[in-house]
């Protein structure tokens, strides 16, 4: 079947086959094709000379650069580490309660707590911090535990509910269920409504809120911290704020908990962690003294923003 | 004799439907059981049938209105599969579509059976392995018979390969859904559905090779040497990466033999030569049989066909590691296989080449023949594509890349560019030659077909590479502080647009297929819609037949 002839159309021979019809050209390579084609294998040449490359008895060869993946990324490390280190020894150095003296250094602070919430935090209470149903929004002025400096970073050291850990958050509330019946815990439901007003008061209710809960949540629900158990008049709810979910919440108690982590984070770090979640808006000025009594708590709490120089930064920031 | 045959064969499918009562019965794997309880009723079903003489290919050959005059090549397999074909990928485009508006819309996702975790994989299946396999298998009868002047070797083993490969599809499909997986990307099938492919695949080879033996032509032509490339090596990849070890062989799971970084690197250079020998090689062999056909010119170059084949094979299979860039693999392997892939450029581009500029001469085509149309598009895709992935594999651009969005898009506008845009030329010109047809329904429907594909590849790969670019700067961006800017959420808020625009890339493709389907429902019905003509390639049945035994050379083939 050797039939070569001339393709008309390209003015090329052909090679003389043919199958079902198809002939092929006999065109030569074409030259930027094949120039390029020597250039990818001499640039993998150099390539291979440079870098570590062939496999020889127990290892491969380094190649001439003396690069390793390995090394660059030590390398990259430690120059990042570097550029923070002074930054990170001043934090290191400065005690908790001094950092919002140093606007300079609480910048830094809260930057590198801002990074390391985006790590190991964000899971649970999102991206913004806002939190979702079951995870607190740390964003306002309602906290569990204490929102002054010192008591994010016992909360953050510690966790909360951390078996192991004896210094952790700890507290448990009690399932009503056969203690209280169905039409009582609808009016404790009611009664916890209203003190947010979002509900008529219901004077059964608030006979047993007054017998039953406000040991820990207060006469008027405003919580106690101490405790962790949650303000309950600022219509702000973990848990949801319907009476269903109310009621729920009396059967079997839901109660949150948080890692430790004093055992996974390094001291500096969990520092600019409390600093950073202390700026997002609700931070409070630590007690002055170690006794405080509620009242004064509610002046600190209803201080003006002004007064609280860390939470300025951050609201200006967003 | 009829009677003792039909006995025997009640009898296999009895014995069948035993094993599978056995296996239901002794495993404590659910999904298993009901896997196992499917081919045993599949077997029952099929004792009936043969039990009862009646012949469902025969009347779903009528449903699918298949020529009933007999053919002078081997068909009846090519069209099964050009059937086969179009149903897997319009399964395939319509999970896509699915798992994309998962991705942008969380809430679509349905526990367990149907959330993205599995649906996953069935999509990727579908259209690589169901799509494309069957593409593959039937226009590789096609082509092989055609090229060699010959029919099929075997040809009862031919019809096992086809129905085979379904079982396999079907079982391995089911079973992502059942929750049946060994977790390799692209070989997610587990011990005993590997062991069926490997079954059916070596006969597939066998009734390639065996045609290409009795060939009445001197030499192989081009595009059986990549189709016999692609079998090959699918058949070597698919027995390493799957050497395995079942705990028991009543439960479907099983372990590998390579563990570690050994197992991701075997995983690997499994799955980027899947790419290499199953989406490249399989379907540059369907190219260059039918660009030439619908362009009606010959072939540009037999020299780089040559060069660009070898240099090919012998290429691809050294470029896996670059998956695993910046792992534990020894920096070694990652240089090879960056290099590789960097060399591997041009000898890809080779056959765009020669496909491309087997135009020549006939370039006036590409305005009036919609087939030449969607080839020259697939052969620029592919040219896209395969400069791409060698960028895309050295090592700086891969910092940036790898695991962003930029992959999938590199992987879409391959697959649905290159691979999809080049099986639906080839479907277009086999339905009317394999049904006798005097051409589709309608030439002016393929053109809406390539009109909706090539947009939504546009909307596809422009979202995934800025959804994919945006995602790599965002997870390396340092504030003045020298900490992380971003949180990974924060990137996935930051590219849901992107995912948006993409499931409407998706959308658009998936209606092309649509438009598709009716097209050839009415080809295959025997209609021809009245438009204005476009061009086609011209088709003679009388020359559509193998070489007659030459007298004096009256060497029977077989």
């Amino acid at each position: 079947m050797a039939n070569k002839r001339i393709d008309a159309p390209t003015g090329t021979a052909t090679v003389g086959h043919e199958w079902d019809g198809i002939e092929e050209l006999d065109t030569p390579l074409p030259r930027w094709w094949l120039w390029t084609f020597y250039l990818t294998i001499l640039f993998a040449i150099g390539y291979v000379i440079a870098y570590p490359a062939i496999p020889m008895l127990h290892r491969g060869t380094v190649g001439m650069l003396g690069w390793s993946s390995r090394g660059a990324l030590a390398k990259d490390m430690s120059a990042a580490d570097m550029a923070r280190q002074s930054s990170l020894e001043r934090i290191a150095a400065t005690d908790l309660d001094k950092l919002p003296a140093n606007p300079d250094l609480l910048r830094q602070a809260v930057a590198g707590g801002s990074a390391a919430f985006k790590v190991n935090c964000v899971q649970c209470h999102g991206s913004g911090a806002a939190g979702s149903k079951g995870y607190p929004n740390l964003n306002d002025d309602d906290w569990l535990w204490g929102g002054d400096l010192k008591s994010i970073h016992t909360t953050l050291e510690h966790g909360i509910r951390q078996p192991g850990d004896d210094a952790t958050r700890q507290s448990m509330m009690p399932g009503f269920e056969g203690m209280l019946d169905a039409g009582q815990m609808d009016a404790v439901a009611q009664h916890v409504l209203s003190l947010s007003r979002k509900a008529k008061p219901s004077p059964q209710g608030g006979q047993l809120f007054a017998q039953n809960c406000a040991a820990c949540h207060g006469a008027s629900g405003e919580g106690n911290r101490t405790l962790g158990a949650p303000r309950l008049n600022d219509a702000i709810w973990l848990y949801g704020g319907t009476k269903e979910d109310i009621v729920r919440q009396m059967i079997r108690p839901r109660m949150g908990v948080m890692p430790a982590w004093g055992g996974r984070l390094d001291p500096v770090t969990i520092k600019m962690l409390a600093a950073y979640v202390h700026s997002l808006g609700g931070g409070e000025q630590t007690p002055a003294m170690a006794t405080v009594t509620s009242a004064e708590v509610g002046k600190v709490q209803a201080a003006p923003a002004g007064a609280d120089t860390p939470a300025q930064t951050p609201n200006a920031r967003k | 004799m009829q009677a003792e045959t039909a006995l025997t064969r009640v009898g296999i499918w009895f014995l069948v439907m035993l094993a599978m009562i056995v296996i239901a019965a002794g495993t404590t794997t659910q999904g298993f059981a009901i896997q196992a309880a499917m081919v045993g009723l599949l077997a029952l079903a099929m004792m009936f049938v043969t039990a009862s003489r009646f012949d469902p290919l025969g009347s779903a050959r009528g449903f699918f209105r298949m020529p009933t005059t007999p053919s002078r090549y081997d068909d009846d397999p090519i069209r099964w599969g050009a059937i086969a074909t179009l149903f897997w990928g319009m399964a395939g485009f319509l999970v896509g579509l699915v798992i994309a508006l998962q991705l942008a819309f969380p809430w679509l996702n349905f526990e367990p059976y149907l959330n993205f975790g599995r649906l996953r994989p069935l999509h990727t299946s579908a259209v690589i392995f169901a799509f494309g396999g069957n593409a593959l298998i039937a226009s590789s009868y096609y082509v092989v018979q055609r090229t060699s002047r010959t029919t099929l070797a075997f040809p009862a083993l031919a019809r096992f390969v086809f129905w085979g490969y379904q079982l396999f599809i079907v079982l391995a499909a089911s079973g992502y859904l059942l929750g049946i997986t060994q977790s390799k990307e692209y070989a997610e099938p587990e011990w005993y559905v590997d062991w069926w492919l490997t079954i059916v695949w070596v006969c597939y080879l066998l009734v390639f090779g065996g045609t290409l033996l009795k060939r009445h032509e001197p030499h192989i032509y081009v595009a059986n040497w990549f189709y016999l490339a692609f079998i090959i090596t699918v058949a070597m990849l698919h027995i390493v990466n799957n050497l395995d070890m079942p705990i028991s062989l009543f439960e479907p799971k099983s372990y590998p033999l390579f563990g570690g970084v050994q197992g991701a690197l075997v995983q690997w250079w499994y799955g980027h030569n899947a790419v290499g020998f199953f989406l490249t090689a399989g379907f540059l062999a369907m190219m260059y049989y039918f660009v030439p056909k619908q362009a009606e010119r010959p072939i540009y170059s037999y020299r780089l066909s040559i060069i660009h084949f070898w240099s090919l094979i012998f290429l691809y299979i050294w470029a896996g590691p670059h998956h695993l860039h910046y792992t534990a693999l020894p920096d070694w392997a990652q240089t090879l296989g960056m290099v590789f892939s960097v060399m591997l450029w041009m000898p890809s581009w080779g056959g765009m080449i020669n496909g491309l500029m087997t135009l020549n001469g006939a370039w006036d085509k590409v305005r009036t023949d919609p087939i030449i149309r969607m080839m020259v598009a697939a052969l620029a895709f592919y040219g896209m594509s395969t400069f791409e992935g060698p960028m895309m594999s050295v090592k700086s651009v891969n910092s940036l890349s790898h695991y962003t969005n930029w992959t999938i898009g590199h992987v879409h506008s391959g697959a649905l560019g290159w691979n999809g845009l080049i099986t639906f030329a080839t479907l277009y010109y086999l339905y009317p030659r394999l049904w006798k047809r005097k051409r589709m329904y309608s030439l002016r429907m393929i053109n809406w077909h390539f009109w909706l594909a090539t947009l939504g590849i546009v909307f596809y790969a422009a979202s995934m590479w800025v959804a994919g670019v945006t995602q790599g700067l965002m997870w390396r961006e340092y504030g003045p502080d020298g900490y992380l800017v971003n949180s990974f959420v924060d990137s996935v808020a930051a590219i849901h647009p992107m995912y948006v625009l993409r499931a409407f890339g998706g959308f658009l493709y998936l209606s092309g297929a649509v438009v598709m389907v009716y097209n050839v429902w009415m080809t295959l019905a025997g209609k021809l819609r009245d438009e204005a003509p476009m061009r086609d390639a011209a088709y003679d049945p009388e020359l559509d037949r193998p070489l007659p035994a030459i007298p004096h050379t009256a060497v029977p083939a077989e």
